[in-house]
């Protein structure tokens, strides 16, 4: 399937003398067109599942888990690889039984379904190793979609964050991996990182009769996808520096730290695998400074496939004036986007206060937070904050910190932290 | 001429047209449209590696394309219309075209910033006003009755451009024009483009300039409410009392014949050179004597961007006197 590729960009191309920074909001949108989803051999889907000992509290965890693996395997299609991980301290195949991946028919459906089904809670959590394992059967896959879902409940104990950081430093880009974290006993900030490197989501499942609906849109999202391996190019004149290049929508994910260099002035950042969808990101170059009157381009942007073909282009300019209605007027993109990044960062930065008992921090960060969701339309995250403190006004964003909160509505409100909302387009 | 310059065909010395395309070949005119600037084929910063939208490589840097600047030279006179180096676009058009053995005629108008589109207001306007005084020194009729026609035709193209729904921002755009016959230059302007005329000598017609601006501070200098000194440091020194386009009604131009009794040149321009060099004085001291006319142009183009160049730079030179067979 050939997805089309449309590269958009937004900005306020006018600057003021001596201005360097360059921002620009840059909108991806691949279509599938009229065509079917991509043929089933190219793609395959690892399920990692955590069996460690605290799924079996509450009993009803590791079966909603089991429920929701079997529920996924039966949203495959015929033709599709694919495998189940064990993760514990350790990785273990679950099916198929040795090292490697099966290819989805009535036959090795039945027979995983009924592994799964038979799994038992025991022993520590180690992440690295699952992804380590399902790293090692996705090599195995000649198609340029691999997937895999991570489910896990609790925190990485049983292995140091520097051997997790490592472990995913060396899987990165090789695989797209969503996380779940069921019940309200895991990290956000360790699977939010895990969900990063690995160009996934992550979202907390606080009950678990709600894993099998989410397994099966996960599997059917991945199914969906068309191309895999995408990157984005970024060619900058001599002198410039990229001062960022950040995912904004639909959620926040700075992306500055996983360039390659790919030639001269330019580098690649992974943008991961591509349906039918669109997503923004926001581009600031550090250029330097040119005359009044002189136009630059300061930025050019380029969508290519793994194997280097060009899917789109755009072009960030840069036109120095001393005429100041142009140079000050306000690009709605780059402001609302700035904002939802800034807001994401608010409740990050609010919960870790409240969690360390700065109340003063976090009442300042989460008001801060609400004054945003406010004025920008972010109801869903606006509804996820009143849940952790009482809003007075949303306007300016005066709030007191409620005295009690649940665990899973922090969780909650810190997992979708990063869910920004779409700018709107007149 | 012994090539038509049109379809590059051997032509006789004697043929007025050519036996390969029918062209015209008494009669050479800047191109409908304005002259092409050409790419530079390296950038400022010395990369040769320019993409096809015009861009550098290697620095980034916009490279002139189009209408950034533009050249164009026919006997006896040359043009050049510069985007100079502070606004993002150039307004400014310039056309001119010759007649075998009747004369020259130019044109120079200066698009009005406040106005939308007003590049495409003064290429129209030039382009209109050069068929109609082309034809008239084709024909051999009045130049000054030409010079009216040219400017009532100008202010039509450039009034069409005009949506309906936004007459506040009308594409609009000041004239000057030079017409020179066996009997003179005759000279029409509408706003504040100049004309000048620079003697070689100056003995018997002095140098001067030609034209008066139509701007507010011009007109209170007339009126005795402000001194020359006083309105030069005016903000209202640069509004246009009358310029062409949707909105300036009916236009007709100030017109003024000059017989020069010796050689010289006669120099059409927009503010973007005058703003440096606004007396004859300034001009007389810059300009090189016994230049070629593009030389001449690009050197006063050279001195107004070398000052800053805070606006579109066009300039006109015409020579006057000298050679008959023109």
């Amino acid at each position: 399937m050939t997805a089309e590729f449309a590269v958009e960009v937004f900005q306020n191309e006018y600057l003021p003398e001596g201005a360097r920074e360059v921002d620009a909001i840059v909108t991806v949108s691949a279509s599938g067109g009229s065509s079917a989803p991509v043929s089933s051999t190219d793609v395959a889907q690892v399920i990692i599942v955590d069996c460690s000992g605290s799924m079996r509290y509450p009993p009803a965890k590791l079966n909603a888990a089991k429920h929701a693996t079997v529920t996924a395997i039966d949203a495959l299609r015929d033709g599709v690889s694919f495998a189940v991980v064990e993760g514990t301290d350790t990785a273990r195949m679950v099916y198929p039984r040795e090292e490697g991946l099966a290819v989805v028919n009535d036959r090795t459906r039945l027979e995983a379904k009924r592994l799964v089904r038979g799994l038992t809670a025991d022993g520590g959590t180690a992440m690295g190793r699952w992804l380590t394992l399902a790293d090692r059967v996705l090599a195995r896959h000649r198609g340029g979609l691999k997937h895999a879902i991570l489910l896990t409940d609790g925190q990485n104990q049983h292995e140091t964050p520097a051997q997790l950081s490592r472990t995913l430093a060396s899987v990165s880009g090789r695989f797209t991996c969503d996380c779940r974290g069921v019940g309200t006993d895991w990290q956000v900030e360790e699977l939010r990182k895990v969900a990063e490197a690995m160009l996934g989501s992550v979202d907390i499942v606080a009950d678990p009769q709600g894993l099998a609906d989410d397994f099966r849109a996960m599997t059917a999202t991945a199914m969906g996808k068309a191309v895999g391996g995408v990157s984005l190019r970024l060619w900058t004149p001599e002198g410039a520096t990229v001062a960022f290049v950040k995912q904004v929508s639909p959620t926040v994910l700075d992306l500055t730290d996983r360039r390659t260099e790919s030639g001269p002035r330019t580098g690649d950042y992974p943008i991961g695998a591509w349906g039918s969808e669109s997503r923004d990101y926001h581009v600031c170059v550090r250029v330097k400074a040119a005359g009044v009157g002189d136009r630059m381009l300061a930025g050019r942007v380029s969508l290519l496939t793994s194997t280097g073909d060009v899917l789109g282009q755009g072009r960030v300019l840069a036109v120095w004036t001393d005429d100041s209605a142009l140079s000050t007027r306000i690009n709605r993109e780059v402001a609302h986007y700035t904002g939802q990044a800034e807001l994401a960062e608010a409740i990050q930065d609010g919960l870790e206060a409240r969690k360390s008992g700065d109340v003063e921090t976090a009442t300042a960060k989460l008001g801060r937070a609400v004054a945003l969701a406010t004025s920008s339309g972010n109801t869903d995250t606006a509804k996820l904050l009143a849940k952790v403190v009482d809003v007075v006004d949303p306007v300016t964003g005066t709030v007191k910190l409620r005295p009690k909160v649940e665990d899973a509505d922090e969780m909650t409100l810190d997992t979708r932290s990063t869910v920004t909302k779409r700018v709107g387009r007149p | 001429m012994t090539n038509c310059p049109e379809c590059d065909a051997p032509v006789g010395a004697q043929d007025r047209f050519c036996e390969e395309c029918g062209r015209n070949l008494l009669v050479r005119t800047t191109p409908v449209g304005g002259p092409d600037g050409s790419a530079a084929a390296q950038c400022a910063c010395g990369s040769e590696d320019i993409d096809s939208d015009g861009f550098c490589e290697l620095c980034g840097r916009s490279q002139p394309t189009g209408r950034d600047r533009m050249e164009f030279v026919l006997p006896t006179l040359a043009g050049i219309s510069d985007r100079g180096r502070r606004r993002a676009r150039n307004e400014d058009s310039m056309a001119f075209g010759q007649v075998h053995a009747r004369g020259v005629a130019a044109i120079v108008c200066d698009g009005v910033a406040s106005s939308e589109r007003s590049d495409e207001a003064s290429q129209a306007a030039v382009d209109a006003a050069n068929a109609v005084l082309v034809d008239a020194l084709v024909e051999g009729s009045d130049p000054e009755r030409a010079t009216v026609l040219a400017v009532a035709s100008a202010n039509r193209a450039a009034g069409e451009l005009a949506r309906p729904e936004a007459p506040d921002v009308a594409p609009s755009c000041t004239y000057v024009s030079a017409m020179r016959t066996e009997s003179g230059v005759v000279v029409g302007w509408v706003g504040d483009s100049r004309a000048y005329w620079l003697a070689d000598d100056g003995a018997k017609t002095p140098s001067r300039r030609l034209t008066k601006d139509d701007t507010w501070a011009a007109q209170l200098v007339a009126d005795g409410v402000l001194t020359e000194a006083e309105a030069v440091n005016d903000r209202r020194s640069h509004v246009l009392s009358r310029w062409l386009g949707g909105d300036s009604g009916q236009v007709s131009p100030h017109v003024v014949t000059l017989v020069p009794e010796e050689t010289g040149i006669v120099l059409l321009c927009s503010d973007g050179l005058w703003n440096y060099l606004p007396e004859v004085e300034d001009l007389d001291a810059v300009r090189p004597r016994g230049a070629a006319p593009l030389e001449v142009a690009r050197h006063l183009v050279d001195t107004a961007l070398e000052a800053g160049g805070h606006d579109n730079i066009t300039v006109v030179v015409i020579e006057v006197g000298g050679a008959d067979d023109r």
